[in-house]
């Protein structure tokens, strides 16, 4: 037993030298929103007084915009003044105490996907002694990114390490005045992820947020920034598959990414945050602004996402395709289930020349759940010889879920080309007795043929992840025929 | 023995009777074809065999190695060695052809109580079918009858049908729209299967396959139900006189 203690102890000193948490005071912000509770943020994190203006100048842009209503989901009103803005490290009387407390379907499903009995207790928000994170394997590696000139590590540490390259980029993306929850996000946003690759470096290693041990209570108001320098490649995987609990309803995050000339940016995004129960109850609000540009010639930003949680999904991760000859690309399966509702699509902004994007877009639905995709894909003025291809699928089980497609085009540029492809279909009964006639269990089948319907999306994805996410279908739509 | 016994069978679809009491028995280690004009039942008969969901059992008994098998799920029935070939296979885009093959051998196996083969093993059983049925391995990659042209798609059957071993196969119009050499291919699989614990039930429109797969026993079906059995010969007369002089004699069911 001592020797248990010895290691959550060495565990927890070992996030302190790494610097990956900024505060371990149980410090709890009273519920409410005004411009004290940005400068206790700023302050508390140590910010550079530019940084407080820029998130003081964007809660005053919050305050003059209107919560958008045009994404076709219902909730009821968020009450802006009812959210503690600081809450991390979390309280841990605000926990579960222990597995008994958590939804008995939420443990089945870890069972399912096979999660460790000692993760699952810090997925479900348990409070525990120590984080079990792969403290070893992400200190061993960060020293060999150092060596390259990798910079990773949470955005505080960035802000407080690397104040003129935050800076530079933060914001030059999405604007503070982009949208309403971005405004909101630039205003209070917690903590989240920061890359730099520097000139002509391909990054050896995936890079996810799995390893960064204080990842865990940064949920609510992320805010990521990755930055690939000319030349630089790189990969960054988002999120886990095992559903996740967390008690702030709304998720407002923002990913800014920048690709300078011949840079590649690779960003896969598996989100599995707690959906709600079956009857709806419950669930997050997951309202997020991604988006990449594309600032040099020949550069490339691919986005990859598997969307199975939330019990609202508002998303787009989008491409700004700025210079000459560069690439946007956008891979997604958004699957609904129950009473889930998702709106998520893309924007490719075509402004460089010979520009090109791809968006292949898969949706699936079951229960009573509603998912939309809606994209837009414009070809500015400049886009002279642009192509954007664009298929949207979706596949409905049973008759009481919905499947909408909006695309909107708009093209300023004779030299171009747009292409849509939009198909629609059931789960056919013909398919399910071929595969079950050759032996196969009927919810086998089901697997098998939303799985065929996802590939496209699923060998975009590194390997590992293209695994699990098949997996995490397969557990998300149990019990969504026959 | 007797592998397969129909009693009296009646079934609808969509509330329409089909069949109207139709009697069979195919014993063990037999062929037998079954014949009948269009609009006879003979399709209904194959997918109630198999358990297609919407085709309904008003009555009647269906014994398959002594047991009931009405009481099967599809799935279940396949894994008892319950083989339908379709007339029209369908596609599903994505899922890999071998992939699939694999997974319904594997269901198979496991149902029975034996190991489920790896890729390895799987492999080199396959190479032998392939051969079989003059498939081309690249087919293999593709997704499941998916942009497959029709003689493919018969193959793709006739491969599945050759890897899985069925105690009982259904050929649903196996034959219709191929060429000779196709037609060829579709029998040399059957008769590569024949043995004395196999049968085989072939359902056709013409006496053409049977030339190249001879069956014990030919029976006709019309009006959902069997009017008339024989042996080789009869398929070779209905040729000849077409059906019209069977079906003078015979009523209507209820």
């Amino acid at each position: 037993m001592s020797s248990d203690t010895d290691h959550i102890e060495k565990v927890t000193s070992q996030d302190y030298e790494w610097g990956f948490v900024t505060d371990i005071e149980q410090e709890k912000l009273e519920p409410g929103l005004n411009e004290g509770v940005i400068r206790f943020i700023s302050a508390k994190k140590g910010e550079p007084k530019p940084l407080l203006e820029w998130r003081l100048a964007a809660f005053e842009a919050w305050k003059t915009m209107e919560e958008p209503d045009w994404a076709k989901v219902g909730y009821p009103a968020i009450d802006y003044q009812s959210i503690s803005y600081y809450a991390a490290p979390k309280n841990d009387d605000d926990r579960p105490k222990s597995l008994d407390e958590v939804d008995p379907e939420l443990l089945e499903t870890y069972e399912k996907l096979g999660i460790p009995l000692h993760e699952r207790a810090a997925l479900a928000g348990v409070a525990v002694d120590a984080v079990f994170d792969s403290v070893s394997v992400a200190t061993t590696y960060k020293g060999k990114l150092e060596e390259m000139g990798i910079i990773f590590c949470s955005l505080s540490e960035a802000v407080r390490e690397h104040p003129d390259l935050v800076l530079k980029y933060l914001g030059s993306v999405v604007p503070v005045r982009d949208n309403f929850f971005a405004a909101l996000n630039s205003a209070v946003f917690s903590d989240g992820s920061f890359v730099y690759i520097p000139k002509g470096v391909r990054c050896p290693m995936e890079l996810s947020t799995y390893f960064r041990i204080n990842a865990a209570d940064t949920g609510q108001f992320e805010r990521t920034l990755i930055v690939a320098d000319e030349g630089a490649h790189v990969s960054y995987l988002e999120g886990c598959t095992a559903p996740k609990r967390d008690e702030n309803q709304l998720h407002a995050a923002v990913v800014e990414l920048v690709a300078l000339k011949d840079a590649t940016i690779k960003y896969s995004t598996v989100q599995n945050w707690y959906p709600g129960d079956k009857d709806g109850k419950g669930g997050i609000f997951n309202f997020v602004t991604k988006r990449g540009l594309c600032k040099g010639d020949r550069s490339k930003i691919s986005w990859t996402q598997v969307e199975t949680g939330s019990a609202i999904t508002w998303k787009y991760p989008s491409c700004v395709l700025k210079g000459d000859d560069s690439v946007g690309e956008f891979y997604s399966v958004a699957l609904t289930n129950n009473h889930q509702q998702a709106d998520t699509g893309t924007k490719m902004v075509h402004l460089g020349r010979n520009t090109r994007s791809t968006i292949v877009s898969k949706g699936i639905s079951a229960g009573f759940a509603q998912n939309t995709y809606r994209g837009l894909v414009r070809i500015g003025k400049g886009a002279r010889g642009a192509r954007n291809h664009s298929q949207c699928d979706s596949l409905l089980m049973g008759s009481t879920c919905g499947a909408h497609t909006f695309p909107y085009i708009e093209v300023k540029n004779r030299h171009s080309e747009v292409e849509h492809e939009a198909t629609t279909s059931r789960i056919s009964e013909d398919q399910l007795f071929y595969l079950r006639q050759r032996g196969i269990k009927e919810e086998d089948a089901v697997n098998m043929i939303v799985n065929g319907f996802c590939k496209e999306v699923f060998r975009e994805l590194p390997m590992e992840f293209a695994v699990e996410a098949q997996k995490l279908l397969e557990v998300s739509l149990e019990g969504a025929v026959g | 023995m007797n592998l397969l016994e129909i009693k009296g069978l009646e079934a609808s679809v969509g509330g329409k009777p089909i069949l109207h009491g139709l009697d069979l028995v195919v014993p063990m280690g037999e062929v037998h074809a079954i014949m009948g004009p269009n609009g006879s039942g003979k399709s209904t008969l194959s997918y109630v065999l198999a358990g297609k969901d919407g085709y309904e059992v008003t009555a009647g008994e269906v014994l398959y190695k002594g047991k009931n098998l009405l009481d099967l799920a599809p799935e279940e029935r396949a894994a008892e060695g319950l083989f339908l070939a379709f007339q029209y296979p369908v596609a599903i885009p994505g899922v890999n052809n071998m992939y699939f093959l694999k997974a319904a051998l594997n269901a198979q196996r496991k149902h029975n109580g034996e190991e489920e083969l790896d890729a390895v093993d799987f492999m080199n059983l396959l190479d032998g079918k392939l051969e079989l049925v003059g498939l081309d391995r690249d087919l293999l990659k593709r997704s499941v009858n998916d942009g497959f042209s029709g003689g493919e798609k018969k193959r793709n059957e006739i491969l599945q049908m050759a890897v899985l071993e069925p105690t009982l196969s259904i050929l649903d119009e196996t034959d219709s729209g191929l060429d000779i050499d196709a037609l060829k291919v579709i029998a040399d699989g059957v008769n590569s299967l024949r043995a004395p614990d196999r049968s085989t039930l072939l359902i056709t429109h013409y006496q053409r396959l049977l030339d190249y797969i001879v069956p014990d026993r030919v029976h006709v079906l019309a009006r959902g139900r069997i009017i008339k059995s024989g042996d080789r010969h009869l398929a070779l007369e209905l040729e000849e006189r077409g059906y019209a002089w069977l079906l003078e004699g015979s009523e209507t069911g209820a």
